[in-house]
C-alpha cells in the first residue's frame, strides 16, 4: 500500500446542456481527496451537483474541466475497480436475485460456476440466501436493495460509490441497512464516497463528512468524524459527540438549504 | 380443492372459514354469471338475426342467416370447398399470414433495435422509415401480386409490409426507452456495448415488443386475405371472393366466421407464450377489468 489517494478531484467542473439549450453546470471548481480505506459521506441541498460527482468519479460521464484521478490515474471510461450503488432500484428486472449478483463477474470473464459461488457467498452474507430464486418483484424495497448491495459487493471494488442507496427505503430499514453496510465495508478495506441528504446518516457512517454549497456543487467545508469504530447506527445516534457534531455540521449545511429553498422559491413565484 | 378446504378448516377459525368459503362462493357465481350473459348475448343476436331473416325483415338474399352459414360451413368441411378440402385453404392463408409475420417480426425487431441502439443509423434511416409508413401499404397487394404472382409469395410480401412497421415503431421505443439506471449499472458491473445490447436493451424491450406482436399477428392475416382476395389460386380470401362472385352472402360470412376462430386460438397461443415468457413481471392488477 502506497499513500497515492484512492480519489483525487482538482478543479474538476461538469457542465450539461439542458434540453431547452441553456448550459447547466452542475459542479463547479470542485477538489475533492478521498484515502485508501476511507468512508467519506457528501451531504449538500437537494440537486445540487452531488450525484454528478459521483458519476464523475466512476467514468460513467467525463469533466469538462478538471481532472479526475482513482488510484493516480487519470480516470478514461469506466473504471473496473469502482463499484456503483445507485438511487432507484437498478438490479435487472428479468433476472432472478442469484443471476443478477453473477451478472457482475458473468460481465467480466469469470466462469459461471465460479460466479454462481461468488454470488452464493455475499447472498449470504447480506441474509438472502434463501431468496436466490426469486424475481426482484417479489421481493421487499430493503431486500432488492440488498441484492443490489451482494450485486456491487461481488466484484470486489476497492472504490465504492453510493448515491443516496438507502434514500427510497422506510426509517427503521434504513438503520439497518446502515448496519448492514457498515459491517459489509469493513471487511473491503475500500474506499466509499456516500451521497446522502440525511445528515444523521452521514454522521452515523462516515469518517469525514464533506458539505457541499448550494448548486453549482464545490466543497463548502469538510468535517472529520471522530466517533469510534465499529458504530452502530442506533447506538452512535446518542452520544453526546454526535449530537455535537449534528449541531456544527447543520450550521454549514442548513445555509446551503436555505439559499436552495429561497432560490425554488423565486423560480416558483 | 377438498384437500385445502380440510386444511383450512383444522388450521382457522370457523368463522373465517365460512367467510372465505362465501367469497370464493360469490366470486364463483360472478363469473358464472358473466359467462351467462356473455352466451346470452351471442343467443339474443344470432336469434334475432335468424328471426328477421325468416319474417322478411331483411333480406336474406344480402345479409344471409345464421342457419345458412352454418350449413355452409358444415358443407365445406364434410364435402370440402371448390377449390379443394376446407383444411388446406386454412393451412394455405395460415402459412402465408405466418410467414409473412415471422419475417415481419424479424426485420422489424432487429432493425429496431439497431436503430434504437445506434444513433447514426436512426438519423440517417428516421426520415425514409417515416415516409414508407405514411404509404397506405394495403394498396401495394396488388404490385405485389404483378411482381410475385397468383403463389404465396405475393401474399407473404403483403403480410410483411404490414407487420415490420408496428414492429419495427414498437421494438425502436423500447431501445431507445430502457431505463438509464439499468444501462449504468451494467457498464459499472463491467458490460461492453454488446452485453448491454444483448442482456439489458433487448429484455426491456421486449415488452413493448410483444405489445406489437399481439397487433402483428392480425396484420399478418389481413395481409394474407387481402393479397388472396385480389388473386389467389388457394385460401380464405379466395374463397371470400368466389362466394362474392356468386352472390353467395351465406359464403362470406363463414369465411369470416372461420377467419375470426383461426385468430382467435392464434392469440391465445401468443398469450400462453407471453405468460411463459414473462414470469420475471408481476401479475397484471386487476386483471384487466
Amino acid at each position: 500500500m502506497t499513500d497515492t489517494p484512492a480519489i483525487e478531484l482538482t478543479g474538476a467542473t461538469k457542465r450539461f446542456r439542458t434540453p431547452s439549450g441553456a448550459l447547466h453546470t452542475a459542479v463547479r471548481d470542485l477538489d475533492l481527496t478521498v484515502a485508501q480505506g476511507e468512508f467519506v459521506a457528501v451531504v449538500g441541498p437537494t440537486g445540487c451537483g452531488k450525484s454528478t460527482t459521483l458519476t464523475l468519479v466512476s467514468g460513467l460521464e467525463e469533466p469538462t474541466e478538471g481532472e479526475v484521478r482513482v488510484y493516480g490515474e487519470p480516470v478514461r471510461g469506466i473504471d473496473p475497480k469502482v463499484g456503483f450503488v445507485f438511487q432507484q432500484d437498478a438490479v435487472f428486472p428479468w433476472r432472478t436475485v442469484l443471476s443478477n449478483v453473477m451478472a457482475g463477474p458473468r460481465f467480466r470473464g469469470v466462469p459461471t460456476a465460479e460466479a454462481r459461488e461468488r454470488a452464493r457467498d455475499w447472498l449470504g452474507r447480506v441474509g438472502l440466501a434463501a431468496f436466490e430464486d426469486r424475481y426482484p418483484h417479489q421481493l421487499s424495497g430493503g431486500m432488492r436493495k440488498r441484492v443490489a448491495l451482494a450485486q456491487t459487493f461481488v466484484n470486489d471494488p476497492s472504490i465504492l460509490l453510493m448515491d443516496e442507496p438507502f434514500s427510497a427505503l422506510d426509517v427503521q430499514t434504513r438503520a439497518l441497512m446502515s448496519d448492514q453496510l457498515l459491517e459489509l465495508w469493513a471487511g473491503t478495506g475500500s474506499s466509499v464516497v456516500f451521497v446522502t441528504h440525511d445528515l444523521d446518516e452521514a454522521i452515523a457512517l462516515a469518517d469525514r463528512v464533506v458539505v457541499m454549497t448550494a448548486g453549482p456543487a464545490t466543497v463548502k467545508e469538510v468535517f472529520t468524524v471522530d466517533l469510534p469504530r465499529p458504530r452502530t447506527v442506533e447506538a452512535v445516534r446518542l452520544e453526546p459527540r454526535f449530537v455535537e457534531l449534528y449541531r456544527e455540521i447543520w450550521a454549514s449545511l442548513g445555509e446551503e438549504v436555505r439559499i436552495t429553498r429561497e432560490r425554488g422559491a423565486g423560480r416558483a413565484a | 380443492m377438498p384437500l385445502e378446504t380440510v386444511r383450512t378448516e383444522a388450521g382457522r377459525a370457523p368463522a373465517a372459514t365460512t367467510r372465505t368459503e362465501a367469497r370464493e362462493r360469490a366470486a364463483r357465481n360472478r363469473r358464472l354469471g358473466v359467462h351467462a350473459a356473455r352466451a346470452g348475448v351471442l343467443a339474443a343476436f344470432l336469434g334475432l338475426w335468424e328471426v328477421c331473416a325468416r319474417a322478411d325483415v331483411i333480406d336474406p338474399f344480402n345479409f344471409s342467416q345464421p342457419s345458412r352459414i352454418w350449413d355452409q360451413i358444415w358443407q365445406w368441411v364434410s364435402h370440402g370447398t371448390a377449390q379443394g378440402p376446407l383444411g388446406e385453404q386454412i393451412g394455405y392463408t395460415l402459412y402465408e399470414a405466418l410467414s409473412g409475420w415471422v419475417i415481419g417480426v424479424t426485420g422489424g425487431v432487429l432493425l429496431g433495435i439497431a436503430l434504437g441502439r445506434v444513433r447514426f443509423l436512426a438519423d440517417v434511416f428516421g426520415p425514409y422509415i417515416k415516409v414508407l409508413n405514411a404509404i397506405p401499404r394495403i394498396v401495394l397487394a396488388p404490385i405485389f401480386l404483378i411482381w410475385f404472382g397468383l403463389g404465396p409469395a405475393s401474399k407473404v410480401a403483403s403480410a410483411v409490409v404490414l407487420v415490420f412497421f408496428p414492429v419495427f415503431f414498437n421494438a425502436f421505443q423500447g431501445a431507445r426507452e430502457v431505463d438509464r439506471n439499468l444501462v449504468a449499472n451494467a457498464r459499472i458491473l463491467g458490460a461492453d456495448n454488446r452485453r448491454v445490447t444483448l442482456q439489458v436493451v433487448i429484455p426491456a424491450a421486449t415488452t413493448w415488443i410483444f405489445t406489437s406482436l399481439h397487433v402483428s399477428f392480425g396484420f399478418a392475416l389481413i395481409g394474407a386475405i387481402v393479397g388472396e382476395y385480389i388473386g389467389a389460386t388457394k385460401g380464405l380470401g379466395l374463397l371470400v371472393a368466389a362466394a362474392q362472385g356468386t352472390f353467395n352472402a351465406a359464403g362470406v360470412y363463414a369465411a369470416m366466421t372461420i377467419l375470426a376462430v383461426v385468430a382467435l386460438l392464434t392469440e391465445g397461443l401468443l398469450t400462453f407464450a407471453e405468460k411463459k415468457l414473462f414470469r420475471w413481471k408481476p401479475a397484471d392488477a386487476g386483471d384487466g377489468r
